[in-house]
């Protein structure tokens, strides 16, 4: 199994504003990117449980010129409020770095 | 065919850059800009007033930008004034404005752009239905609204516009939209406006859109009717197709669609090509005007007065039963609180942060055990006023520090405080407290423009 980390050159976590966080994971190559681009890695649903939402809350943009997935969602407290733990949002992507990459053969050629 | 060459100083006012990148940018060019401000570090600077860079810093680059611009007979424009672009941000940057005039002797049409709005207008507009929520909006309320420390509303590229009209040649704005400053100027030229929000899209973080951004410094490009070509003047950066492509990711929750105040820029359809191994052609852009004008608000309400203590654990026998501990002594802190300064729990908030467990994430932490040999705790406190919240965080340090344990029989000291006193008053604590957008007929109604000639 391989493990996100393993194959992206980059995994950032941002704020897009103080109400929602945004995720990049970016490849240094084409066949990385399209290898996780058609993995459980651009599926909402990988997401959801992770960071306790509804897939419908959660959305996974391909970027293929960028060579990069994102995945966007809303904050769980507005950026700085009295149960903020991380104002910049810097620290939200890291349950990520070891997610297994799995099914890229079974979602290929599908669209999520 | 009509070309506008744009410069982006840096990606925030107040970082830095190198002279000779703005130097080398500024030859051919028609304007240069630089964004002062971001929500990125919290409520804080809105509530309070405060700017996050040090004043010597943007004096720094705010003296060589104007200097520069003053040299070459272009327009220098200043977005987000001081960190959150209210009117306190303002005034401190418009008097080192005229502190650089007069030191170095310049001499220049000067406009502000004030875009704070008071509680009480932006309450009335709330009354008539002119606030549009966005995704993940608080509730809003009049009384709230009318109680909120600091409104701001964000400028388009509109009212930098009508400031460059009226004969300013420096312009500093309160809140605007990051790429507001980067659209005026070849909007008046006649650039179209996808080719213009898409160029100050990637121009907004200064060198940020680089393939490799040793330290901030400047970028520049230069936009024509079909697109734009952008190149770092530094010469140990370069920029490449994905690079660029790369930098729409940003800080934006969408990739492809940027909201702006007139309209939304949509770059699923850009071309991204290299015309040399330091510069890239940007094509393709577009830009759907939007049925009405909106303007983004953002607000800071107060909720307390901080005050944090500090400490570590490391006693296995302690850690091995955290929580049940911090609950207990938390039941203690309640207690004595209400006995020695008369507060119901509803009246404070006391909140644990346990490093080494899930402080970090909070609630989202996927593995909250304690795998390690000890924790970090912090002990956030918020109440009605200062003097409060210190006492109760004396309470609370002293009560858990002296908690028992079944394991040990006499006096314990459970918490180790790195410093004296354990405990640090924060001040003031706020929160954003608006995610709407205003519709207003006129761009320019949300601001004041006021123009003065400065030497």
């Amino acid at each position: 199994m391989t493990e996100l980390w393993e194959v992206a050159k980059l995994i950032r976590s941002k704020n897009a504003g103080p109400w929602e966080l945004t995720i990049d994971i970016m490849f240094g190559n084409q066949q990385d990117y399209d290898r996780v681009a058609a993995s459980n890695i651009a599926n909402p649903d990988t997401y959801a449980g992770i960071y306790h939402l509804p897939s419908s809350d959660i959305r996974v943009f391909k970027h293929e010129m960028a060579l990069a997935l994102k995945v966007s969602l809303p904050r769980p407290t507005p950026a700085g409020g009295l149960q903020e733990t991380d104002v910049f949002g810097g620290q939200f992507g890291s349950p990520l770095v070891h997610l297994e990459i799995e099914g890229e053969n079974v979602l290929q050629g599908q669209s999520s | 065919m009509t070309s506008v060459k744009a410069v982006a100083a840096t990606g925030q006012l107040g970082t830095g850059f190198k002279t000779e990148s703005l130097e080398a940018a500024a030859v051919g060019a028609d304007f240069i800009a630089c964004d002062a401000g971001s929500t990125d570090p919290g409520p804080h600077y809105l509530g309070s007033g405060d700017t996050q860079s040090a004043e010597a810093a943007v004096k720094r680059d705010l003296s060589r930008i104007i200097a520069t611009a003053v040299k070459h007979g272009i327009p220098a424009l200043i977005g987000s004034a001081g960190t959150a672009g209210g009117r306190p941000h303002l005034e401190r940057t418009a008097n080192i404005v005229r502190e650089i005039a007069r030191e170095q002797n310049l001499r220049f049409p000067f406009a502000t752009i004030d875009t704070e709005l008071s509680p009480d207008l932006v309450a009335d507009a709330y009354a008539r239905g002119e606030l549009k929520p966005l995704p993940n909006a608080p509730e809003l309320t009049d009384a709230g609204i009318r109680s909120m420390s600091r409104i701001v509303a964000m400028a388009g590229p509109e009212p930098f516009e009508a400031a460059l009209n009226q004969g300013a040649q420096i312009v500093l704005s309160g809140r605007s939209s990051d790429t507001s400053l980067y659209v005026a100027v070849p909007h008046m030229k006649g650039i179209p406006m996808g080719v213009a929000y898409h160029a100050g899209k990637i121009l907004e973080c200064g060198a940020a859109a680089a393939k490799l951004r040793l330290y901030p410094d400047s970028m520049a490009a230069i936009l024509d009717q079909d697109g734009f070509v952008i190149e770092p003047p530094n010469p140990d950066f370069a920029c490449t197709p994905q690079s660029v492509a790369a930098h729409t990711l940003y800080e934006n929750a969408d990739p492809f669609l940027l909201t702006e105040p007139g309209g939304t820029l949509d770059t699923s359809a850009s071309q991204y090509t290299a015309i040399s191994d330091r510069a890239v052609r940007v094509t393709n852009s577009q830009y759907i005007p939007a049925e009405g004008y909106t303007v983004r608000l953002e607000a800071a309400s107060m909720r307390g007065y901080r005050t944090v203590v500090l400490a570590g654990i490391r006693d296995p026998l302690l850690l091995m039963q955290l929580d049940d501990y911090i609950a207990s002594a938390g039941a203690s802190i309640a207690k004595k609180v209400l006995d020695s300064l008369g507060l119901e729990s509803n009246q404070y908030t006391i909140r644990w942060l346990v490093y080494g467990k899930d402080a970090t994430m909070g609630p989202l932490e996927p593995t909250p055990f304690i795998e390690g040999h000890e924790v970090g705790v912090v002990i956030d406190i918020v109440a009605a006023d200062q003097k409060t919240a210190s006492g109760i965080a004396s309470i609370a340090w002293h009560t858990t520090l002296h908690h028992p344990i079944k394991e040990y029989s006499g006096l314990i000291s459970s918490l180790a405080f790195p410093f004296s006193p354990p405990s640090f008053d924060a001040g003031p604590v706020y929160e954003f407290s608006i995610n709407h957008v205003w519709a207003i007929e006129d761009p320019l109604s949300m601001c004041t423009i006021s123009l003065s000639d400065v030497h």
